[in-house]
């Protein structure tokens, strides 16, 4: 059943998110710290452990990859919901730091590269 | 007549969402494929649009109840309470979900490499995107973090700016640098692919995790080698789940803790 797949992910949701808030809380920040993060982490590990048994039918799964195609929709509808109005007047912060930060990436690929040569021979 | 819809609308929110987000879905995609020939991403367009229909609006962007071009309280509107659903817990969970499609007998194939280039790309993007925020008057931690988690990919700033609790109006700009960066990578990857050596699955893999950006990894891959593709995207995936696990935790305390 597909909606087992759905309560699987809720579950982990739930645990990744029980993990954020308490650290925390922990470290007094009261601030969810990498919730979603862990939540993703503990759904990576169940499925690796579950798919070795091979206790994950087709279905169960489907019922988890249907939500991971909405995501982008999802996006969109936080981008629509979001205060862009506020933030126009910013939004040069967000031209410099996406094609900076993306240039010193690409600087790095080559050097990346020639490293791993190294590395296998 | 119009009375019904409305009530229609107020009483079904989350459906009307599913129905407005398809339809930008829908559109986005038809000018990606008709009026750039693939070359910008449809999911690009799509977040673009959402971001200028939200120009419209207020504090809560086009949920927001507005009169006049001024807004009326808090609340959004009830008919785009779907929409705010749709945009911030169903965003996490369908995020979550995302992680399936990685699995660390995959990520183990990527060898050490993959793993590192993954950890230098996410820091390296954060750690650009924080100083240059520092740099342009951004001195409050929450501020920082999320534009740097937004340099990493436009899933890591919206979740890392939630986690933390930043405003409404810096996740926009974090949405708009992973929407900028997406963009830049898919029509400058067929340009560079070459000098910068991408020319195997392996320097695919690299790419894929230095620059994270699914979307526009994916489709500047295509259009240099296709084949390449599902390496570049492989690691690509786990750039976004590195960004989402280090940037609201580790590395927001380390912001935290220079910026209190």
């Amino acid at each position: 059943m597909k909606i087992f797949g759905v309560a699987i992910l809720a579950a982990s949701y739930f645990i990744g998110q029980f993990l954020g808030e308490g650290l925390g809380q922990l470290v007094h920040l009261n601030k969810n710290l990498g919730g979603v993060g862990f939540a993703m982490l503990i759904l990576v590990i169940s499925n690796d452990y579950f798919q070795k048994k091979n206790l994950i039918p087709k279905e169960t799964e489907q019922g988890i990859t249907f939500w991971s195609s909405l995501y982008i929709p999802a996006v969109v509808a936080m981008s629509a919901t979001s205060n862009v109005k506020n933030a126009v007047s910013n939004f040069w912060v967000a031209i410099l730091v996406g094609i900076i930060a993306t240039v010193c990436c690409y600087l790095l690929i080559p050097v990346f590269a020639k490293f791993s040569k190294k590395y296998t021979n | 007549m119009k009375e019904i819809i409305i009530k229609l609308l107020e009483e079904n929110s989350l459906v009307f969402a599913l129905l407005l987000v398809g339809l930008i879905m829908y559109i986005s995609f038809l000018i990606s494929k008709y009026l750039t020939n693939n070359k910008i991403p449809g999911a690009a367009i799509a977040i673009s649009i959402g971001l200028v229909i939200a120009y419209f609006g207020g504090e809560k962007g086009i949920a927001s109840n507005m009169h006049n071009g001024l807004q009326i309280g808090a609340k959004p509107l009830k008919q785009f309470e779907g929409l705010v659903l749709l945009g911030s817990s169903l965003l996490h969970f369908s995020i979550v979900s995302t992680a399936m499609g990685a699995s660390f007998t995959e990520i183990k194939k990527t060898g050490l490499i993959g793993i590192l280039s993954l950890l230098v790309g996410t820091l390296l993007a954060f750690t650009i995107g924080s100083v240059i925020a520092y740099i342009m008057g951004y001195h409050d931690a929450k501020s920082i973090t999320t534009i740097g988690a937004g340099a990493c990919t436009f899933i890591v700033g919206p979740i890392t700016g939630a986690a933390v609790g930043a405003s409404s109006s810096v996740i926009a700009i974090s949405i708009a640098i992973g929407v900028i960066k997406s963009i830049f990578v898919t029509i400058s990857t067929p340009f560079l692919a070459k000098r910068l050596g991408i020319d195997n699955p392996h320097s695919a893999m690299i790419f894929g995790g230095l620059v994270g950006s699914t979307s526009g990894v994916s489709a500047g891959l295509a259009a240099t080698d296709p084949k390449l593709v599902p390496y570049g995207a492989l690691t690509a995936t786990f750039h976004t789940a590195m960004g989402c696990l280090l940037c609201p935790s580790i590395l927001y305390f380390i912001v935290h803790s220079f910026l209190p």
